[in-house]
């Protein structure tokens, strides 16, 4: 299975990086995926995630080919 | 509906001009149209700022934009809809997002624009980061009720 992971505003300042390509077997969900690229970082209370630019919970699993997104609370308007 | 997403300055009359003028189909239709305008401010949180940086996550956000503005047509019998964003660098004075809706009646307009504003708010993935008028830089760390106090 591969996976993009994509971080925006101040976490992909926090994380250093702005994606990660992820390539594994096992059945993930969202929360396991930031636990695989950012093991050594606790993942925030207040981040987000989406899968396909569509908002999901952290249990929500992931398929091949997906796009998952870390970030913070929006702020637009 | 249109959805725009801009990363220079815009007018927002002319883009309401624009639209209303070329929209044929709702020529005669509507009876009502309600217009927000957000611009940036020179201060925030008791501090002045200077500037500030919109970041957004394209392909996402006209897709949450797109599904907001769709379920407030659904709700409000909205007859069209624009929304216009900025994003990039931006200064005091400029305007930020434009939302306006034409509607047959008043209450379809007043609602359906208030519904589009504050989901956008809460769900549009834009960040704003703040230049302070010391230099300083900080992320505006989540939105307000959208009251003075």
């Amino acid at each position: 299975m591969s996976i993009k992971v994509r971080y925006f505003a101040s976490l992909k300042e926090t994380i250093g990086r702005s994606e990660d390509e992820l390539s594994f077997i096992e059945v993930s969900s969202v929360a396991d995926i930031w636990n695989r690229v950012n093991a050594d970082k606790e993942r925030p209370d207040n981040i987000l995630a989406a899968v396909n630019m569509e908002y999901v919970d952290f249990d929500c699993l992931v398929n091949d080919n997906d796009e998952v997104a870390f970030f913070p609370p929006v702020t637009g308007g | 509906m249109q959805i725009k997403i801009v990363d220079d300055i815009f007018d927002p009359w002319q883009e309401i001009q624009q639209f209303q003028s070329s929209a044929k189909d709702m020529q005669g239709k509507y009876g009502a149209t309600s217009i927000f305008v957000g611009t940036m401010r020179d201060f925030n949180e008791g501090d002045n700022v200077k500037g500030m940086t919109l970041e957004h996550y394209p392909g996402m956000t006209e897709k949450q934009l797109t599904a907001i503005v769709d379920e407030a047509m659904q709700k409000w019998s909205v007859i069209d809809a624009l929304v216009v964003h900025r994003v990039g660098d931006i200064f005091p004075d400029e305007p930020i997002v434009l939302v306006a809706v034409w509607t047959s009646h008043r209450g379809d307009a007043f609602d359906s624009s208030r519904d589009i504003m504050e989901a956008l708010k809460s769900k549009a993935p834009f960040w704003k980061k703040e230049i302070l008028l010391t230099d300083a830089e900080r992320w505006v760390g989540k939105n307000t009720d959208g009251y003075m106090s």
